[in-house]
């Protein structure tokens, strides 16, 4: 068929596809898919770092955190709206969320239980997170792809702060650097995880890569990270809690241990420690918000017929 | 750390959308010496009034963050808590500064006992998203706060002191945002359904026991003529925005008994509502416990 | 769960003086006034200076409406618009 023939062309000659242009169904249901399942991630997300916002230890921390959280709620946003240009509907992906019947990224499902996590979610959660991201500003679907740019941007700013709030920690009493060597010991292996099961068990990667929607396979991601990220452990003094982590010449790439797929399973079929705390929490304010939204769109119907 | 992602992704595109979270430490180029007759003392008092105002509202506004009625609302109540905090911010440094006792900003902030704040107790009553409020018993504080903090503020900008007539001229701009936003919110609630309309009456009604404290002059303000706003000024004008406001909403304004101050004490000299030791208890729990550590 | 869902806007920035407007995105608003404020809110950090306009998203008349049409192809009577149609020796530098 000459649609899908000039779709293929277009994706292939890495030329964006745009909302009105035709498209296969199977394409658009896997971004509307993936680009809920990362918006709800990033609305999601605001939550297990917002649990320290009160209690940041310095007024410059607070100011920090809060826009960083902020921003979450804002690339959420950027991405509901890319998501909108496939025809989907915010109020139905909210519903899907608070419902249960859409994922969002399993990292989320773990608790923060010093400020320490904070700096480690922005250095390794929103490291992961920028690996995953940025090629995702080359995507083929154009919305999405522009979605990423500003997301990732902002991303930069949100990782330099965690590893700087290390740093200082790190510099500090030695209670501080227990703080921050336990919150790496929880968070290394969930973050592995955040690239999701290897290649081989990898569902949609085939298809995705071929859509140019995905760029790069997930252990490919994964090996990057692990590059990237193994120095800068070092740079700050802690260790990463993988005794099989070596640098491997032949490979030009470092070996890492087996992650435990059987706990990334869990907790994406919503066994973690808080999957059923952050929708609960969501569900909670899109519902107490109900008759805030009522509200304001019965007073603008009822300018607009008075404006009649 | 830098460019560690740029193999990644094709760099040169859409440049100008970079956007910064400005909080930078402003006022440079003020002249910080203490203003000739003034009582270092009561300068340092008036500082931490207006700005533990700000701390302490700003507080309150982050615990919506996650909680807001819509996601656009979340952004919106958090740029007004960033704002509020950086006005905190430059005002205890300003505290500080003049006490000169080598304390800083994070000192005055999380190192002082309940009875040393000097805030209103506005700012510090549960107006939501805990048990004590909601949006519009929100809404209602922020309208009032920001109303009369904006006629304070504009009066600052010629205050005797450099540092508080910069600090009132950057403040201005937020606060007259912060109110707006409060007044379209207070349209909408009250003329949006009947149950909103009955929850924008309740919320005002809430904070509307607490405002006399706003206008009533302390005596730093007093001590301070010149450098300091006596608040009892900016009262006339303040109801006339709050009228305006009330009126395109049809609302009345709420006739309460104001929350009885203690023998004459309220906020201002430390005496406050008991919320305000359980949002300091959350405020300062990890500076307290580990001394000595640097964040 | 009653649910009423605001309207999508179409949101588009003046970066700074010298550009033109910018489609940057959308959002959800209850009426016009709130859409800047929000827009304001979202895409610019309530940075001063710049210039924002909104308009509700299904008051946008586009071409290619319709799912059926085809990519934009150049139209054929308009080669003459785009730099391709203008052959160029190779060794022609910076063009």
């Amino acid at each position: 068929m000459d649609l899908e023939r000039e779709f293929e062309r277009v994706v292939a000659a890495e030329h964006r596809v745009e909302p009105r242009d035709w498209m296969p169904d199977g394409y658009r249901k896997t971004l509307v898919r993936q680009i809920a399942q990362h918006a709800h991630s990033e609305i999601i997300g605001m939550q297990p770092e917002g649990n320290w916002i009160g209690r940041a230890p310095s007024l410059r921390r607070k100011a920090i955190l809060l826009a960083k959280v902020q921003d979450e709620a804002g690339h959420g946003l950027y991405l509901y709206a890319a998501a909108e240009t496939l025809g989907a509907d915010r109020a139905e992906l909210t519903r899907n969320l608070v419902e249960g019947r859409q994922k969002y990224s399993s990292i989320f499902n773990y608790p923060t239980l010093t400020f320490a996590d904070v700096g480690v979610i922005g250095w390794l959660v929103d490291g992961a997170a920028i690996c995953n991201q940025v090629p995702l500003c080359r995507t083929s679907y154009g919305p999405y792809a522009r979605a990423m740019i500003r997301v990732c941007k902002e991303e930069s700013f949100h990782q330099r702060q965690g590893y700087e709030l290390l740093m200082t920690m790190m510099r500090g009493t030695p209670a501080q650097r227990e703080m921050v060597q336990d919150a790496v010991d929880r968070w290394w292996w969930p973050s592995l995880m955040m690239f999701g099961p290897p290649d081989a068990e990898s569902a949609n990667t085939e298809q995705s890569m071929r859509w140019r929607i995905k760029r790069h396979t997930n252990d490919e991601l994964r090996q990057r990270f692990v590059d990237m990220t193994v120095p800068q452990a070092e740079r700050l003094g802690v260790t990463l809690p993988d005794p099989a982590l070596a640098w491997n010449a032949e490979r030009g790439h470092h070996d890492f241990g087996e992650i435990d797929w059987a706990e990334f399973w869990r907790v994406v079929k919503g066994d973690g420690p808080c999957n059923a705390e952050r929708v609960a929490h969501r569900r909670q304010a899109h519902e107490d918000g109900a008759w805030v939204r009522e509200a304001a769109a019965a007073y603008a119907a009822k300018k607009r017929e008075r404006a009649v | 750390m830098d460019n560690a992602y740029e193999a990644l992704a094709d760099e040169g595109e859409e440049k100008h959308w970079a956007f910064g979270t400005g909080f930078t430490a402003a006022l440079t180029g003020v002249d910080r010496a203490l203003p000739a007759g003034v009582e270092r003392a009561d300068l340092v008092v008036y500082c931490l009034m207006l700005g533990d105002d700000a701390l302490i509202h700003a507080q309150r506004l982050a615990e919506w963050c996650s909680r807001a009625p819509e996601l656009e609302e979340d952004v919106a109540l958090a740029n007004i808590a960033l704002d509020l905090l950086g006005q905190a911010r430059l005002l205890l440094s300003r505290a500080a500064e003049v006490e000169d006792a080598g304390r800083d900003e994070d000192a005055l902030a999380y190192l002082r006992d309940e009875r040393e704040f000097r805030n209103v107790r506005l700012v510090e009553i549960d107006c939501g998203p805990g048990p004590g409020g909601d949006f519009a018993t929100t809404i209602a504080r922020l309208l009032v706060f920001s109303s009369w903090r904006l006629a304070v503020f504009q009066r600052l900008t010629a205050s005797a002191d450099p540092v508080l007539a910069a600090v009132a001229a950057k403040g201005i701009k937020e606060l007259a945002y912060h109110r707006d936003h409060a007044a379209q919110w207070v349209l909408r609630l009250a003329g949006g359904t009947d149950y909103s309309r009955e929850r924008m009456i309740a919320g005002l009604t809430q904070v509307w026991a607490y405002t006399d404290e706003l206008f009533t002059t302390h005596p730093v303000e007093t001590a301070l003529g010149g450098v300091a706003v006596d608040p009892a000024d900016v009262r006339a004008e303040v109801a006339e925005v709050l009228d305006t406001v009330l009126s395109a909403a049809e609302l009345d304004r709420p006739e309460v008994t104001q929350v009885a101050a203690l023998a004459g004490r309220a906020g201002r000299d430390g005496v406050h509502t008991q919320a305000l030791g359980h949002l300091l208890a959350e405020l300062q729990h990890v500076a307290r416990s580990m001394p000595g550590a640097v964040w | 769960m009653t649910d009423a869902s605001w309207p999508l806007y179409e949101v588009f920035v003046r970066g700074k003086r010298g550009l033109n407007h910018v489609h940057v995105g959308s959002l959800h608003a209850p009426d016009d006034e709130m859409a800047l404020r929000n827009a304001r809110d979202l895409y610019t950090r309530r940075n001063e200076g710049v210039s924002i306009w909104v308009v509700r998203a299904d008051a946008i008349t586009a071409s290619s409406p319709d799912e059926k049409d085809p990519f934009f192809a150049p139209s054929g009577d308009k080669v003459y618009r785009h730099p391709t149609f203008y052959a160029i020796p190779d060794d022609v530098p910076h063009l």
